[in-house]
C-alpha cells in the first residue's frame, strides 16, 4: 500500500522534478480500485521522501467482483488493500507515467542522471522466495533488505508471514528504479487484479525494455510476471530472444515433458496392439491421450471421461468433436464419469485407459475403483499407469510430501503396484502384466508403472 | 357379450379397411390408449393417408407403444395386422415387455367393408385392395393362436360388435389389495419339523398330528387386527426328510387361506413329472419320488393340480411387496411373459456353470433399484441376504442352516436352526461379503433428478449442480458408508434496522414469531468447524452396521463430507473416537438406547486446528500485513502533514484528515486481529481440542427428530458431561410473547460476543416445525459485531449502510430442501434402506450446495 522513495545527495530535491509532483503539496489521483495519494514526509537538505500510498476501501474491491464470481475470488477479508501488489505498479503507471518514461519538460537532463535513491515497498508478499530478491535485484546494481514480519506474533509457532518490507537501494536512474519495481512488484506478488491478455507481453516488454534481455534470470522474471498463463510466458520469452520453438518453463522441465510423452506413446502402443477398436480414456483430462488415439486410425471409438467438468471442457475446447466431418462426429465422444461408481457405459468400450489416475483417488477407494472397471465394466483389455514412488528421489526438487504433485493421494512402489495389480487380476479373472516406462535409475527403476491388464477367457 | 382382457394387454386390431376397427377403439379404449396407424402417418406427413410414409409412421407408432408398456399401460394398435410380419412386430414387442398380446379380429363380410370405403369422404381404396386384404385375413385366422396370442376374439358382423363389454381383469398375480400381515418363508426342502417349529415361533397354531397350521384369533394383537398368513416361497420338496409331509402341509394352508405360495424350479420339475413327462431325479427328487410311490394316486393328483396352480410371482400390499422363488427385477413386477416366468423360477444365469457344476447367476440385487421389497429364495446363503430392497429368505435348512421367516411389514426376522445337515450342499453356502454387493451406480446420482423427502414437496437437482458434486464426492468426500447425514446450511436473520447493527436478535425473534412459535430455544453458537460424527461401539459394529471393514469404529467429516482429519491424523482420530465410545460406555448410553451407534451434529474446536490454511492465507495474514501498512503509513502521513499548513491548493487531499481515518483503520484491525484470536489455540494430540455437541441425530432404529432441542442438549450433558473432551452449550428458552425474556435472551446475546462468543443459533423447540407456509427454518444464526469482522473485514462497521443490503431468501429456501433432505437420509439409513437410497439424498445436499451463494450469510 506504501511505496516510498527516496533520493539522497545535495540535489534531493530533483526528485520532485522528476515525479512531477511538487514537494509542497499533497495530491490525489483517482483510481478505479480507490485512490492514490502523493506526498512528501520530508524534503530538506540531503534527503527527500516521496510517498505513494494507495487508498483502497476494501468493501469497494470486494463489490467490484461480486457479480463477477460471488464474491469468492475477492473475500472480504483481503489483504489486496494492504500488500505491494499489481495495484501498486498499476498506481505508479498512472501516477509516475511521465517518470516513468524518462521525460522531464523543465529539466531536461535530469532523467538521464543515475541518482543515489532508494526505494522502500511496505508488505511485499514473498512467498518463500527471499532468495531470488537478491538474484533478482543485485544484477541491477542494488543492495536489497528484505524483513520479513511475523503472521502474528501472539502465536510465535505460527512462524513468519509471507510478507516484509522490501528496501533496495543503487546509483541508478529514476525512471530504471520505476521501470524495475513495475514489473518486479507482480513477478514476487503473483496475485494479478486483473486479467492477462496478450497486451501484457506487450506491457512487459514495454517496461523491460534495456534492462530485461540481459538480465541473468529474465527467464524467472517473465515467467513470473506473466505466470497465470503459460502460452503467455511461452510467447514472451520466444520474442524476447527471437527463437520460436524453444520452450522452457520452471514448472515444468524437459525431463518431465519427455516422460509424458513416452507414456502415452507407450498407452497407445498398447492399446494399438489389443485390437480394440473402441477405447475409453478415463480421466482423460484435457485431452492429451486423446488426441493421440485420434490420429490411430484403428479405433472407430474414441471416448474421453473426467470427474472435472472443467477438464472437460478443456479438453472439448483443445480437441473441437463438433468440428470433426460428418463421418467422423461419433467418433469421439466426452462425458462425465467418476471411478468410484459403477458406471454401465464404461462396457460400451473393448479397451479402458487409465494414465495417471489411479494415484488421485484416496487409497480407500481403490477396491471401489477395482469393482467398476473389472467386476462391472469387464472390457478385454485395461491399460493403468502410475507414478513409481522409488524414482521420486531421482527428481531434483522433492515435494515435502515426498509424492509427486500436490493432488497425489498416494503412489506405489514398483513391489506394491505389482501386488495390488496381481491381486485385482485374479480376484476378477483378468491377466496382468506389469511394466516400467521411461529411463530407470540405479535402484529405483524407471519414473513410471504401467500394468496391462487382459481378461481371460 | 362380455370378453376378458389382462389389465395390462398389447391389444392388436386386426382386419381389413372398413371393417369397423376405429370404430370398435374408440367406443371401448381411452383416446390416449389407442395408436392408430392413421394418425401416425399424419404426424410425419401432414396427410392421414400418405402411404409413402408408412414406415416412418410405423416406427413412431411402435416406439410410443413401447414407452407406454413400458410404463405398464394398456396399448391398442389400430391398423390392419393383417401380415405376419405386422403382427411379429407387435409381438415382439408385447414380449419385451413382459406383457399379454391379445387380438381381436374384424372379419367381416366384404360388402361392407366395400360398402364403407365407399362413403369415406377422404379416403377410397380401389375394391382389388379391400379383396386382397381380406384374403390376407382369412389366410391369418388359422394363425393367430400358433402365433402367440393369448387371448383371441373375432367378429364376424357388425352385429356381433354391438353390446359388448371389454371387462379388464386384473392379472393373477395381482394381489395388491392384500396388505397382509405375512410371515413369508424361505425354501422348506422337505423340512417339515423345522417348518412346525417355525410357524410356532411365528405365533400359529399348529397340529402335528392332524399335520394343519393356521392363525389363531386370540385378540392379543388388538381387536379387528387382521390374521396373518404365511407366503412359501416355494422349493418344497427333494433333499428332505419328509418332502410328502411338508408338501400336504403347505397344500393344506394354500387351501383353506392360511398361506399363498409361489412356485420354485424343484416344484416346477415335480409338477413336470407328475403330468408324465421326463424329468432327471437328481437333486433330490429321487428321495420325493420315493415318499410320492406310496402315495395314494389321488394325493398324487391333489399335488398336480396345486402346483399347476401356483404362479411364479405375487405383488402385494399395494406394491410393496414383491415375492418370487428367486427374486424378480422390477421390469418384470407385475407382468406375464414366459421370461417372467423363467426368472421368478430360476433367476438369471450366464449360462456357465461353475466349478461345482451349478449354473452361475447374476446377481439381479445388486442392480435392483425398485420400489418394491422383493423377497426371495433360492441361492442358499449362511445369513438372510440384503441388499437394495431385496432380502434373501433361503438360509440353506436342509444343507443344515436355518429355517427363515421375514415378518412383513415388520421386517423382522424369525429363524430356526435346522435338526441337522439332512443334505451335504454341493458348494459352501453362500454369502455377500459384508456390504460388498453396495458398489454405487453413477445413474444413481447423475443427471436431472428429483427427490421426495417426507417432510417436503419434490425437490429437483439440477444437472449441473449433480455433476459439480460428482466431482466433490468423487475427490474429496469421506466414503459414502459413512456418510449417511450431511447438516442444512444456516441463514442468518433479516437484517438488524439498528443502525449500529448487522445482525441482532430481533429479527431472530420476529421471524419465529411470524412463523407462529410462542419459544424458541437459543443455544450459544460455537466458533470452530462443524462436524458430523459418526461413532460406533466397536469395529465389529462399524463393520456389521455400516459395512466398513478396515477396523474403524466411526469417523468425523465435515458439513461438506470431507473427513475432518488428514489421512496422517487418523491415530488422533481413533483416539477421539474411542474416548467418545467409552465414555459412553461408561454412562450407560449404549445399552439404555439399544445402540451400538450413533451420529452426532456438533462442533468441533479450536478453528486453528482445522483453518491453519485459511489463517495463514487470509485471516491472519491480513491482520498482520494491515496492522503493518497502516502503521507505517501513519507515519509517513504523520510526518507530510506536520509540514504542511493544510491542503495547498483547491483539491488537494486534506493529509491531517486521512491520518485520523488511517488511525481509526489501525484500530479496526487490532480489533480484528484479537477476533479469530480468540478462536485459536494450540493442541498437542487430542490435548486442546472441545467437542460441542448439539444433537443427537440417529442410533439405532431412531431417528431423533421427535426430542426436542432442549432436551438433545440435557442428554448429551448427562451422558457426555464427564468427558474433558465435551464442551456444553450454553442455552436459554425464550417466551417469545414475553418482552421481558426477549429482552433478556438479548442482553445474554450481547454479553456473549462482547466476551469474544460467536454469537447465537435460535431454533424451534422442537426439531421439526411446521408453520403456515410449510417448514419453519430449522435454525437462524445472530452473529456478534466483533466475529462479523470476520466474515465482512476488519473494516465493515465503516461501511455498514452497504452491507445491509442482503437477500437471505434463497439461502433459507436452500437451508429448508437441505433440511429435509438430511432427515431423509437419516430415516432411510435408520430404516435399513439401501446404500444407494441415503447416498442419493447426501449427494443431493452436497449438489444444492453447489449453487453460488454470497458466503457471508
Amino acid at each position: 500500500m506504501l511505496l516510498s522513495l527516496t533520493c539522497f545527495g545535495p540535489q534531493a530535491t530533483d526528485l520532485g522534478y522528476l515525479l512531477h509532483k511538487n514537494p509542497s503539496r499533497g495530491q490525489a489521483f483517482p483510481l478505479p480500485f480507490g485512490q492514490a495519494l502523493v506526498f512528501y514526509p520530508e524534503a530538506a537538505g540531503d534527503r527527500c521522501t516521496a510517498c505513494l500510498l494507495l487508498d483502497i476501501d476494501p468493501l469497494d474491491l470486494a463489490k467490484g467482483r461480486e457479480d463477477a464470481d460471488g464474491g469468492g475470488l475477492f473475500q472480504y477479508v483481503n489483504d489486496r488493500p494492504f500488500v505491494a501488489s499489481s495495484f501498486m505498479s498499476a498506481a505508479m503507471a498512472r501516477v509516475f507515467g511521465t517518470a516513468m518514461a524518462g521525460r522531464c519538460a523543465k529539466r531536461p537532463e535530469l532523467p538521464r542522471t543515475a541518482l543515489d535513491l532508494e526505494a522502500r515497498l511496505t508488505m511485499l508478499p514473498c512467498r518463500g522466495d527471499t532468495a531470488w530478491l537478491e538474484r533478482v535485484f543485485a544484477p541491477l546494481g542494488y543492495q536489497t533488505s528484505f524483513t520479513p514480519v511475523p503472521l502474528d506474533e501472539s502465536f510465535e509457532e505460527w512462524g513468519a508471514s509471507l510478507y516484509g518490507d522490501l528496501a533496495i537501494r543503487g546509483r541508478v536512474r529514476l525512471c530504471d528504479l520505476l521501470n524495475h519495481l513495475y514489473v518486479l512488484i507482480p513477478v514476487f506478488d503473483r496475485q494479478k487484479h486483473y486479467w492477462m491478455g496478450e497486451d501484457e507481453v506487450d506491457k512487459l516488454l514495454r517496461h523491460g525494455q534495456g534492462w530485461l534481455e540481459g538480465h541473468p534470470e529474465r527467464d524467472f522474471i517473465a515467467g513470473r510476471y506473466l505466470s497465470p498463463s503459460r502460452d503467455l510466458a511461452r510467447m514472451a520469452k520466444d520474442r524476447l530472444d527471437g527463437d520460436p520453438g524453444r520452450e522452457v518453463a520452471e514448472d515444468w522441465g524437459d525431463e518431465a515433458q519427455s516422460l509424458r510423452e513416452t507414456r502415452l506413446a507407450a498407452v497407445v502402443e498398447v492399446l494399438k496392439a489389443s485390437g480394440a477398436r473402441s477405447v475409453l480414456d478415463l480421466g482423460c483430462g484435457g485431452g492429451t491421450l486423446l488426441r493421440r488415439l485420434l490420429k490411430e486410425r484403428c479405433f472407430t471409438r474414441i471416448a474421453g471421461a473426467d470427474v472435472s467438468p472443467a477438464a472437460l471442457e478443456r479438453a472439448a475446447r483443445r480437441l473441437r468433436p463438433d468440428r470433426l466431418p460428418e463421418g467422423a462426429k461419433d467418433r469421439l465422444q466426452l462425458f462425465q464419469a467418476s471411478l468410484a461408481y459403477a458406471d454401465d457405459r464404461f462396457a460400451e468400450y473393448e479397451a479402458l485407459a487409465l494414465v495417471e489416475v489411479l494415484e488421485h483417488l484416496d487409497p480407500w477407494r481403490l477396491d471401489a475403483m477395482a469393482q467398476a472397471i473389472f467386476r462391472e465394466a469387464r472390457p478385454a483389455t485395461v491399460v493403468l499407469s502410475t507414478p513409481n514412488r522409488e524414482y521420486n528421489q531421482a527428481f531434483g526438487r522433492p515435494r515435502p510430501s515426498g509424492l509427486r504433485h500436490a493432488d497425489h493421494r498416494f503412489e506405489f512402489t514398483r513391489q506394491e503396484f505389482r501386488d495390488w495389480a496381481g491381486k485385482v487380476a485374479v480376484d476378477h479373472g483378468y491377466r496382468v502384466d506389469c511394466q516400467e516406462i521411461g529411463v530407470p535409475a540405479e535402484g529405483l527403476g524407471a519414473p513410471s508403472l504401467m500394468g496391462v491388464f487382459q481378461r481371460c477367457g | 357379450m362380455r370378453i376378458e382382457i389382462p389389465s395390462f394387454c398389447l391389444v392388436a386390431l386386426v382386419g381389413a379397411t372398413g371393417s369397423g376397427k376405429s370404430t370398435f377403439a374408440a367406443r371401448h379404449f381411452k383416446p390416449t390408449e389407442v395408436l392408430g396407424s392413421d394418425f401416425f402417418r399424419g404426424l410425419v406427413a401432414d396427410d392421414e393417408n400418405d402411404q409413402g410414409a408408412s414406415q416412418d409412421a410405423f416406427d413412431c407408432l411402435y416406439h410410443v407403444a413401447g414407452k407406454r408398456l413400458a410404463a405398464g399401460r394398456l396399448t391398442v394398435l389400430d391398423a390392419t395386422n393383417l401380415k405376419t410380419e405386422a403382427r411379429a412386430r407387435a409381438l415382439r414387442l408385447a414380449k419385451d415387455w413382459h406383457c399379454l398380446p391379445v387380438a381381436l379380429v374384424f372379419d367381416m363380410p366384404r360388402e361392407i367393408c366395400l360398402e364403407r370405403n365407399r362413403l369415406r369422404p377422404d379416403r377410397q381404396y380401389p375394391a382389388r385392395v379391400i379383396d386382397a386384404q381380406i384374403r390376407e385375413l382369412k389366410r391369418s385366422l388359422g394363425r393367430l393362436k400358433r402365433e402367440g396370442f393369448r387371448v383371441l376374439q373375432v367378429f364376424g358382423t357388425p352385429g356381433e360388435t354391438e353390446g359388448i363389454e371389454i371387462e379388464r381383469v386384473r392379472l393373477w398375480n395381482d394381489k395388491r389389495t392384500e396388505s397382509g400381515p405375512f410371515d413369508v418363508i424361505g425354501d422348506i426342502h422337505g423340512c417339515h419339523r423345522e417348518l412346525c417349529a417355525l410357524l410356532e415361533r411365528l405365533g400359529y397354531a399348529v397340529r402335528q398330528d392332524e399335520n394343519r397350521a393356521w392363525w389363531p384369533q386370540t385378540g392379543d394383537d388388538g381387536p379387528g387386527a387382521a390374521a396373518r398368513r404365511v407366503i412359501f416361497l416355494g422349493d418344497f420338496c427333494d433333499r428332505g426328510p419328509e418332502n410328502v409331509k411338508t408338501l400336504r402341509l403347505a397344500m393344506d394352508m394354500v387351501r383353506t387361506g392360511q398361506a399363498l405360495a409361489v412356485l420354485g424350479n424343484h416344484d416346477a420339475r415335480l409338477l413336470r413329472h407328475l403330468e408324465g413327462r421326463q424329468v432327471r431325479t437328481d437333486h433330490g427328487l429321487d428321495l420325493t419320488l420315493a415318499e410320492l410311490a406310496k402315495e395314494p394316486p389321488e394325493f398324487l393328483a391333489q399335488a398336480r393340480d396345486f402346483l399347476a396352480g401356483l404362479i411364479s410371482h405375487y405383488c402385494l400390499d399395494g406394491g410393496r411387496l414383491v415375492v418370487a422363488h428367486a427374486g424378480l427385477k422390477e421390469s418384470m413386477q407385475g407382468r406375464a411373459s414366459k421370461a417372467v416366468r423363467s426368472f421368478c423360477l430360476y433367476g438369471e444365469t450366464t449360462g456357465e456353470t461353475d466349478e461345482y457344476g451349478l449354473p452361475v447367476r447374476l446377481d439381479w440385487a445388486r442392480e435392483y433399484r425398485g420400489q418394491a421389497l422383493v423377497a426371495y429364495g433360492h441361492c442358499p446363503t449362511i445369513v438372510p441376504q440384503e441388499l437394495n430392497n431385496t432380502i434373501g429368505l433361503d438360509t440353506g435348512c436342509v444343507f443344515g442352516g436355518r429355517l427363515t421367516a421375514l415378518r412383513y411389514p415388520e421386517r423382522e426376522l424369525v429363524q430356526v436352526a435346522a435338526a441337522k445337515e439332512h443334505c451335504a450342499p454341493a458348494k459352501p453356502l453362500g454369502r455377500r461379503d459384508g456390504h460388498d454387493g453396495e458398489l454405487l451406480n453413477v445413474r444413481d446420482v447423475l443427471g436431472l433428478r428429483r427427490i421426495s423427502p417426507r417432510l417436503a414437496p419434490g425437490i429437483a437437482i439440477r444437472e449441473e449442480q449433480a455433476a459439480a458434486a460428482l466431482e466433490t464426492m468423487s475427490r474429496f468426500a469421506a466414503d459414502p458408508r459413512w456418510l449417511v447425514y450431511l447438516p442444512p446450511t444456516m441463514s442468518p436473520g433479516e437484517t438488524s434496522g439498528l443502525e449500529d447493527f448487522l445482525e441482532h436478535p430481533a429479527e431472530i425473534f420476529g421471524y419465529f414469531r411470524h412463523q407462529g412459535l410462542s419459544q424458541v430455544v437459543c443455544e450459544e453458537k460455537h466458533m470452530g468447524s462443524r462436524v458430523v460424527v459418526i461413532l460406533t461401539r466397536d469395529a465389529q459394529s462399524a463393520a456389521r452396521r455400516f459395512g466398513v471393514t478396515d477396523g474403524r469404529q466411526g469417523l468425523v467429516y465435515t458439513r461438506t463430507g470431507r473427513p475432518f482429519f488428514e489421512a496422517g491424523e487418523r491415530a488422533l482420530e481413533d483416539e477421539l473416537l474411542g474416548r467418545l465410545a467409552v465414555t459412553l460406555e461408561a454412562t450407560g448410553f449404549w445399552g439404555q438406547n439399544a445402540t451400538d451407534w450413533l451420529v452426532l451434529d456438533g462442533e468441533l474446536m479450536p478453528w486453528s486446528a482445522k483453518a491453519m490454511k485459511l489463517l495463514e492465507t487470509q485471516y491472519a495474514a491480513t491482520g498482520t500485513a494491515g496492522r503493518r501498512a497502516l502503521a507505517e503509513a501513519g507515519a509517513a502521513l504523520a510526518l507530510a502533514s506536520a509540514r504542511m499548513a493544510g491542503p495547498a491548493e483547491e483539491g488537494d487531499p486534506d493529509l491531517a484528515a486521512t491520518l485520523a481515518r488511517f488511525r481509526d483503520r489501525q484500530e479496526d484491525l487490532d480489533r480484528f486481529r484479537e477476533a479469530y484470536r480468540r478462536y485459536c489455540w494450540p493442541v498437542a494430540g487430542l490435548k486442546g481440542f472441545a467437542l460441542a455437541p448439539f444433537h443427537i441425530l440417529a442410533t439405532e432404529g431412531r431417528v431423533w427428530s421427535d426430542v426436542g432441542h432442549m432436551a438433545h442438549l440435557d442428554i448429551l450433558d448427562r451422558f457426555l458431561g464427564g468427558e474433558p473432551l465435551f464442551r456444553t452449550t450454553a442455552r436459554l428458552l425464550v417466551d417469545l410473547p414475553d418482552p421481558a425474556s426477549c429482552s433478556l435472551a438479548t442482553d445474554w446475546w450481547l454479553d456473549l460476543t462482547a466476551a469474544g462468543g460467536e454469537g447465537l443459533v435460535a431454533k424451534p423447540p422442537s426439531w421439526i416445525a411446521q408453520g403456515p407456509h410449510g417448514l419453519v427454518q430449522p435454525a437462524l444464526k445472530c452473529r456478534g459485531r466483533e466475529y462479523l469482522r470476520l466474515i465482512y473485514g476488519p473494516e465493515y462497521r465503516r461501511s455498514l449502510d452497504r452491507l445491509k443490503k442482503r437477500q437471505p431468501g434463497r439461502k433459507r429456501r436452500l437451508a429448508r430442501q437441505e433440511f429435509a433432505l438430511g432427515l431423509e437420509a437419516l430415516e432411510r439409513f435408520v430404516a435399513r434402506e439401501p446404500l444407494y437410497r441415503v447416498h442419493e439424498c447426501v449427494f443431493a445436499i452436497l449438489a444444492l450446495e453447489s449453487e453460488p451463494m454470497d458466503p457471508r450469510l
